[in-house]
């Protein structure tokens, strides 16, 4: 039972990272129909400029306080994210809205190798480890020889997480720009017609989901403390796993599949076999979209002539 | 007519135009420049190293950085006035092109390109011998040459997937282990000789695009594209962790080699040379294979060319154009995309098979998402549904890399250092987003119509 408890912490903590990455994925599929491939290399260049702001604030400036420096670092990672999601979206997707069916989704591989290999030689292909920021565990149970811990980093990322969703929540169903996306979601056209600028509407998604991936990346190096080049794929694809099996298109099942696609990733290296637990992601992908495409809280999708 | 005679007017108020366009072409240059500055901060301005013990220590590149921001500004004021330019002469060119018909040599050219190449490439050997001045020297171009066509073939396979039913497959690489290891697997446990393994390899491959495609065929492009892609993940990690199976990710090693239909390629008595009469040298195997691999590439190339003709073949291409349309036609949408994904299977198990035995050893490595990225970006770049294009994009971009990394100059240029290997896959990633962005349909667009209404309709 403390085993259990133990992995179901360590399971909503991967969970967390992985239902903010599945953000990017659900928002852009919803809004213009495309699978942004990209994404988990962009998850994956977040952590590295985070990594540098980190190692620069803490050897350069000298910076000791964690928080301060956590949320420079948060900070910094996604304003600079964000910019590489809209030049990615303006360079690679944009010009490609009218053309063929696969267009994007093709343009969108391509970019995710230039991704990958651009940090690769930029940055060399070595694992870049960092020093752990916070070390110290809340003691949640103890019985005789066996504890349950819940550590600072995983309340923190799992604060951080629910936090900024919350933000990201108001965002969405508050705002002049949520309301605009939400229409544009229904139908571009004629949100175009009723003067929103619909190019705007959709650079400022990608700009968005970056930032959420920004989050996930920077939560990931505080987490696993080791980054590196080839890191983006896997995450990403289990991302994309969680926003499918919440139902691609809807924000909260979005975090519901990831924290769903953590658990299940966790229980399964804990009980049953840990190199097979990325096998695990992909069965699952490959079932809901053959038994369940619309996912658990997804609408299914009427295509028309 | 009357357009031709406002041409001159159109010319000369350009030339005012570009004068007064200047000052904003160089703001948006400067821009361009401003946005490189931003995302390379601090990706390409600070490295990281490990240093002594376990930390990182970091490194500033500035002048990198700059150097950067300078090439993107020049590069798109060039682009933006060469567009200047383009946009005003285009008209004048269009008038000319309608008139004089320039498009036919262009189209004779395309032509002639198919069978200048299948000369090349059969010629390949004798060429690479006599300029390299004997068999053991022209080794270098020949196992180029044998790399190469295992994408083309690998190209073409794909291609039946991709450019003709429509059906965009990521996880190609997963038939392409099938057929290795199939082969890999009966020669070294059954102890069953290749030409036998060859064509059991294809039909399990086959089976397991049948396995596959059965469940998942139904779904929408995207979706396809993620199951196969995961499909092909799968494949490689039981690979990885099923030890007894396939030797784990250590793979398998000292695969028997290719024998020419039964003799083997051995010195002594009943060897390939003793009995053809010829001085014992181990580059005999090696034509062999490059003989072996264009006949298999050839072979797929002509299947698909004789598939296009068939009604089936028309029904891919149907498919690939409007699938609603299909379905209201009658075509059973299912088994047509099955037949594709089937035959793409087989060819990629062939393939394997080849890869196999050429290599004499297999690992999971060789079959990553990435070998399946590089085959479909083959097939993208080649112009999706054209054969010479694939062939001339697998030469180019499994070619060229290994071409430019003999090149001293660029060394003296970028620093001892350079590796142009290391730019190659940058360069796949940025190639398949300029193509789709300027050429959707592929370097030669100019696709042959399976079939036409009568003679005259050209």
């Amino acid at each position: 039972m403390e085993f259990f408890a133990q992995q179901f912490i360590n399971g909503l903590t991967l969970g967390s990272i992985y239902g903010l990455i599945a953000i990017g994925y659900t928002m852009v599929f919803g809004i213009i129909g495309m699978v942004n491939f990209a994404h988990g290399d962009v998850f994956m260049l977040s952590a590295f400029i985070a990594l540098i702001v980190f190692l620069a604030l803490t050897t350069w400036i000298g910076l000791t306080s964690v928080p301060l420096v956590f949320v420079i670092v948060l900070v910094c990672a996604m304003a600079l994210t964000s910019l590489w999601g809209w030049a990615v979206e303006r360079a690679a997707y944009r010009p490609l809205r009218g053309s063929f069916r696969l267009a994007p989704l093709i343009s969108a591989i391509g970019v995710s190798i230039f991704l990958s290999n651009f940090v690769q030689v930029v940055q060399g292909a070595r694992n870049k480890p960092v020093p752990p920021l916070v070390r110290d565990v809340f003691v949640l149970y103890s019985h005789e020889n066996y504890v349950v811990t819940l550590s600072y980093k995983q309340a923190l990322i799992m604060i951080t997480t629910a936090v900024l969703l919350a933000g990201f929540w108001y965002l969405v169903q508050k705002t002049p720009f949520g309301r605009a996306q939400r229409a544009c979601e229904q139908d571009r056209r004629m949100a175009a017609l009723l003067g929103i600028n619909v190019d705007r509407t959709i650079s400022l998604t990608f700009v968005l989901g970056a930032a959420l991936a920004a989050v996930a990346g920077t939560l990931y190096l505080l987490y696993y403390g080791v980054v590196s080049f080839s890191d983006g794929f896997v995450p990403g694809v289990k991302a994309f796993t969680a926003a499918v099996l919440g139902g691609i298109g809807s924000l909260p099942g979005a975090v519901i599949g990831g924290l769903i696609i953590g658990l299940i990733e966790t229980f399964w290296s804990a009980y049953f076999s840990i190199e097979y637990k990325d096998v695990a992601a992909f069965l699952i992908l490959i079932i809901v979209l053959i038994f369940k495409p619309s996912g658990i809280l997804g609408r299914p999708e009427v295509e028309k002539v | 007519m009357a357009q031709g005679s406002t041409l001159p007017a159109a010319a000369a108020s350009g030339t005012r135009r570009e004068a007064s366009a200047l000052p904003e072409i160089v703001k948006d240059a400067a821009l361009f420049a401003l946005v490189t500055f931003g995302l390379s901060i601090p990706i390409v301005a600070i490295r990281t190293d490990l240093g002594q013990g376990t930390g990182l220590y970091l490194t500033t590149r500035w002048g990198l950085v700059a150097a950067l921001c300078g090439a993107v500004f020049v590069l798109r004021l060039i682009q933006r006035l060469v567009m200047l330019r383009v946009g005003q002469s285009r008209l004048a060119a269009q008038e000319k092109q309608a008139a004089s018909g320039l498009a036919a040599p262009v189209g004779r050219l395309a032509a002639s390109l198919g069978p200048l190449t299948l000369g090349l490439a059969l010629g390949l050997p004798f060429i690479a011998v006599i300029g390299g001045g004997g068999l053991s020297e022209g080794r270098y171009w020949i196992d180029l040459g044998i790399l190469i066509l295992t994408y083309v073939m690998l190209g073409w396979g794909l291609n039946i997937v991709v450019g003709l039913a429509g059906l965009l497959d990521l996880g190609y690489v997963a038939f392409y282990a099938v057929g290795a290891y199939t082969y890999a697997l009966c020669s070294t446990v059954f102890g069953l000789s290749f030409w036998v393994c060859l064509p059991v390899a294809g039909l399990f491959a086959a089976a397991f695009g049948v396995l596959l495609g059965f469940p998942v065929l139904r779904l929408r492009g995207d979706y396809l594209a993620i199951v196969t892609l995961a499909f092909g993940e799968i494949i490689r990690l039981v690979l990885i962790n099923w030890v007894d199976f396939s030797g784990g990710a250590a793979g398998i090693s000292s695969i028997p080699r290719a024998s020419f239909f039964g003799i083997p390629f051995t010195a002594g008595e009943g060897g390939f040379a003793s009995t053809f009469g010829l001085d014992f040298n181990p580059m005999h195997r090696v034509v062999f294979l490059y003989y072996l691999i264009l006949a298999l590439a050839l072979i797929t190339n002509l299947v698909t060319l004789r598939m296009r003709r068939l009604p089936l073949g028309r029904a891919w291409e149907a498919l690939r154009e409007d699938e609603i349309a299909c379905t209201s036609l009658g075509i059973d949408t299912t088994m047509t995309k099955l037949t594709a994904f089937a035959l793409g299977a087989m060819f990629a198990g062939f393939a394997g098979s080849f890869f196999a035995v050429r290599q004499g050893f297999v690992s999971p490595e060789s079959f990553n998402f990435l070998e399946s990225a590089i085959i479909l970006a083959i097939v993208v770049l080649g112009g999706m549904g054209s054969q010479i294009g694939v062939a001339i994009a697998a030469i180019v971009m499994v070619g060229a890399p290994e071409l430019l990394r003999n090149l001293g100059f660029l060394r003296a240029v970028f620093g001892e250092g350079f590796d142009p290997n290391e730019y190659r896959l940058l360069l796949f990633g940025l190639a398949m987003v300029a193509m789709m962005v300027w050429r959707p349909r592929g370097l030669i667009s100019d696709r042959e119509p399976s079939i036409r209404l009568g003679k005259a309709a050209r």
